[in-house]
C-alpha cells in the first residue's frame, strides 16, 4: 500500500479526516521549509503539500504569488525542491509528500527523469495546476511507472458528465478545488461542501481533499464533516511571514485539533 | 475557394487544438469546461450565416473595412529595390489591427449570454479596441495592464478609461503584458459564469489560438485580392512584426498554401539577439508550455520565464503564438529579429517618406524591410502589415530620441 493509501486507511479506521498543511519550498529559504516539514510532520499534519516555485503561478493568489518569487529568489529548483525532500526523508519514511506545481518546470527537467527522480527522492504525489486530464497523457505513463500519484483537481465547474474523465487515472486522493477563485481568496461554505462533496463520492472511491480558502481550524472542521482531508496553504504562509515557524506550527496544531474534532457527516 | 485542400497548411489545428506539438490546452480544471464551453460555441458560430453576416456589417460600417492597400513609392525609392505596399490596418477604428479580433469575440459573448468582459493588453491597442467594442454594446469591462505600461502607454491608458473601462495595474513579476495576462485569467478563474475573456493574441488555450487567426485573416484575404487587382500577382515577401503575433498571422495565413510568398516574421531583438534584452522567442526560446499553450518561450534552464524586453510594449512578451511556433519549425515562414535602434530609425524613415507614422511594433518590420528591400529586383512585390499607428508611442519616442514635450 502506498503512503499516501496507508494515511487514508488508518483515518478511515478511526473515523477522523487528513490535514495536509501546504509548505512553499524555499520560502524564505531551504532551512526554513525542512523545519517546517519536520514541525508539520510532528504537530498534526497527515500529508504534506509541498510547492514547487514557479514565474507564473496563474492559479495561485498573491500570497502564493509571493512565496513563490520568494522561493524562486533563496535558489528554489526542482533539483532543489528534490533534494529537500530527500533530506526530509532521511528521517521520516512516513509522511506522504505531495509536490504541487506548474508543468513547465517539469517539461524542462523533463518530464521521465522528473518521475524518476522524485520517486528515488521520496515524493508520494503529484499535482500539476495547469495540466488537465486533456493533457495528461503527458505524465500519466511516467508517473505510473514510478509508483507516484497524480493526484487531479476538480473544481464547482466540473460537471457530472465530465467527472470520469477528470477522474480517470487519477489516484491517492482527489483534490476538489471548492470555489471558483485563486488560492487563498473566498472560502466554501458548509452548504456548498453539503452539495458539492457527495457528487464527487458518487464518482469515485479515492478519498477526497478539499483546498482553496480552508483558514481556520473551524473552517477545516467544517470541511472534515464532509470530506477526507482539509488542505491549507495561504492562511499558513501569512502566519509564516507575519511571525515565524513556531507560530505556523501552533496553526498547524490548532487546525488538527479542529479536524479531530469533527464527526463526519454520514454520507 | 474555402474547400479543404488535403496537405493544406491551413487546416490547423487539430482536435486537441494542436499545430504540430504546438497549441493545446494547458490550463486549470476550472477552466477547462469554460473553454470547452467557448469552443462549441465558436464552432457553433463559424457555421451560422447570421453570425458572419452580423461580424461583416461591423467590420464594414464600424471599424471602416476594408482597410487601404498602399503603394510606399517614396520609401521603395529611398530603399532603391523591391516595391513595398502597405496593408493600412493603422486606419481601422482606434488605430490597430486589433479591433477585428474584438468584434469577432464580442458578438460571440454576446451569443453566449456573457455580460462582462475581460482583457489583457500590452501596448493598450487590444485594451482600447476591447474597451470600445464594451462601449459599443454596453459591456462593462476590465483591462489588466502590467504598472510598466500603464506607465509607458498613458495615451492608451487614458483612452481606455474614457471609454468606460476599468483599468487594473498589474504589479506582479515584470509588470508588463505575461503579468496582465496572468491576471486576467485569475480574474476569469474566479468570474466564470458571467465574463468573457478577450485575448487579444493568437495564444492562450484552444481554441484562441485558432479563432484569433480566424477573425484577423481579413487582413490576408484582402490584401491579396488587393495586391491581386493592383498588380495582378501574389507578392514575393509578407512581412509583419510579431510579439504574440494576431497581426502577422492575419496576414501569413491566407497565403500559407502560396509557396512562392515569402512569409517573414520580425521578433523584437531589443537590446540585440545576442543580449539578455530581447523579447526573441523563436530565435533565443525553447518549447515549454505558458499561458494554456505549448510554444516556444523565453526561460532559464529550470524552466522559470524570464522577461522579455522591447522598445515596443506590443512585443514585450516572452511567448508567441503556437501557430508561429509550428510554422517556424516545419520552416514555413522565417522569423528575423529587429533592434529597438533599428525600429526607432525605421520609424522616423516611415514618417518621413509616407507621412505615416506607424506603430514601434510596425516600425519593427519596417526596420528589416529597409534590410532587404534594395537587395531585391525592382520587380518584387513586398507587402507588409502596417497593424497599427504610432500616436500611442510618442511620448516613448520622444523620450528615447531627447525631446522634451
Amino acid at each position: 500500500m502506498s503512503r499516501i493509501a496507508g494515511v487514508f486507511a488508518g483515518l478511515k479506521a478511526s473515523g477522523h479526516a487528513a490535514l495536509i498543511p501546504f509548505v512553499e519550498a524555499f520560502d524564505p529559504d531551504r532551512a526554513t521549509s525542512l523545519v517546517l516539514l519536520h514541525g508539520m510532520a510532528e504537530n498534526g499534519a497527515d500529508i504534506i503539500e509541498i510547492g514547487m516555485p514557479f514565474t507564473d503561478p496563474m492559479a495561485d493568489g498573491p500570497t502564493i504569488q509571493a512565496a513563490g518569487r520568494r522561493g524562486l529568489l533563496a535558489g528554489a529548483c526542482l533539483e532543489g525542491v528534490l533534494g529537500l525532500v530527500s533530506e526530509f526523508r532521511s528521517t521520516n519514511d512516513r509522511t506522504p509528500l505531495v509536490l504541487m506545481g506548474y508543468l513547465n518546470p517539469i517539461l524542462s527537467y523533463g518530464v521521465e527523469k522528473f518521475c524518476a527522480d522524485a520517486a528515488k527522492a521520496g515524493v508520494d504525489g503529484l499535482i500539476v495546476v495547469d495540466l488537465p486530464t486533456e493533457e495528461a497523457d503527458l505524465l500519466l505513463p511516467d508517473a505510473a511507472k514510478n509508483e507516484i500519484d497524480v493526484i487531479r483537481l476538480i473544481a464547482p465547474t466540473t460537471s457530472d458528465e465530465r467527472l470520469p474523465l477528470v477522474l480517470a487515472g487519477s489516484s491517492g486522493f482527489v483534490y476538489y478545488v471548492s470555489i471558483t477563485g485563486i488560492t487563498g481568496t473566498r472560502t466554501a461554505s458548509a452548504s456548498d461542501l453539503a452539495r458539492d462533496i457527495p457528487r464527487i463520492r458518487a464518482a469515485t472511491d479515492l478519498p477526497i481533499a478539499v483546498g482553496f480558502g480552508v483558514r481556520t481550524p473551524a473552517q477545516a472542521a467544517v470541511v472534515a464533516q464532509y470530506a477526507d482531508a482539509a488542505i491549507v496553504a495561504s492562511a499558513l504562509i501569512e502566519t509564516l511571514c507575519r511571525e515565524n515557524v513556531a507560530a505556523v506550527l501552533r496553526d498547524v496544531k490548532a487546525l488538527s485539533v479542529g479536524i479531530c474534532g469533527a464527526r463526519q457527516v454520514a454520507a | 475557394m474555402d474547400d479543404v485542400i488535403v496537405n493544406s497548411l491551413r487546416n490547423g489545428p487539430d482536435g486537441r487544438g494542436r499545430f504540430g506539438e504546438f497549441g493545446g490546452r494547458y490550463v486549470a480544471e476550472t477552466l477547462m469546461p469554460l473553454i470547452l464551453e467557448l469552443e462549441a460555441a465558436y464552432e457553433a458560430a463559424k457555421a451560422d450565416p447570421s453570425f458572419q453576416a452580423e461580424l461583416d456589417y461591423y467590420l464594414k460600417h464600424y471599424v471602416g473595412r476594408p482597410s487601404a492597400l498602399w503603394f510606399a513609392e517614396r520609401l521603395t525609392q529611398h530603399l532603391g529595390g523591391a516595391k513595398i505596399y502597405f496593408k493600412r490596418e493603422e486606419l481601422n477604428h482606434t488605430g490597430a489591427h486589433k479591433i477585428n479580433n474584438c468584434i469577432g469575440q464580442i458578438l460571440l459573448a454576446r451569443r453566449m449570454g456573457k455580460t462582462r468582459i475581460i482583457a489583457e493588453t500590452g501596448a493598450g491597442q487590444h485594451g482600447v479596441a476591447t474597451a470600445t467594442v464594451c462601449a459599443l454594446f454596453g459591456l462593462p469591462c476590465t483591462i489588466y495592464m502590467g504598472a510598466v505600461d500603464v506607465e509607458r502607454q498613458k495615451p492608451n491608458v487614458f483612452r481606455m478609461k474614457l471609454l468606460g473601462a476599468e483599468v487594473v495595474p498589474v504589479s506582479s513579476g515584470a509588470a508588463t503584458l505575461k503579468d496582465a495576462m496572468n491576471d486576467a485569467m485569475r480574474d476569469w478563474v474566479a468570474n466564470v459564469q458571467d465574463t468573457f475573456y478577450i485575448i487579444g493574441t493568437v495564444a492562450g488555450p484552444h481554441p484562441y489560438p485558432a479563432m484569433v487567426r480566424d477573425f484577423q485573416c481579413i487582413i490576408g484575404e484582402e490584401a491579396k485580392a488587393q495586391l491581386f487587382e493592383a498588380e495582378g500577382r501574389l507578392p514575393d515577401v509578407a512581412i509583419a512584426a510579431v510579439g504574440g503575433g494576431s497581426n502577422a498571422m492575419g496576414l501569413f495565413h491566407p497565403f500559407l498554401d502560396e509557396p512562392s510568398v515569402k512569409l517573414i516574421g520580425v521578433e523584437a531583438a531589443g537590446h540585440g539577439l545576442d543580449t539578455d534584452q530581447h523579447a526573441a522567442s523563436l530565435n533565443r526560446g525553447r518549447p515549454g508550455v505558458l499561458h494554456g499553450n505549448r510554444t516556444y518561450l523565453l526561460q532559464d534552464d529550470d524552466g522559470q520565464i524570464i522577461e522579455a524586453h522591447s522598445i515596443s510594449a506590443g512585443l514585450d512578451y516572452p511567448g508567441i503564438g503556437p501557430e508561429h511556433s509550428w510554422l517556424f519549425d516545419i520552416g514555413r515562414a522565417e522569423y528575423v529579429g529587429i533592434t529597438d535602434a533599428e525600429a526607432l530609425a525605421a520609424f522616423q524613415l516611415c514618417t518621413r517618406t509616407e507621412g505615416i507614422i506607424p506603430a514601434l511594433e510596425s516600425a519593427h518590420a519596417i526596420a528589416h524591410i529597409v534590410k532587404i528591400a534594395g537587395g531585391m529586383d525592382k520587380d518584387k512585390i513586398i507587402l507588409l502589415n502596417l497593424s497599427g499607428r504610432g500616436d500611442k508611442d510618442i511620448p516613448s519616442v520622444a523620450k528615447y530620441l531627447g525631446a522634451d514635450l
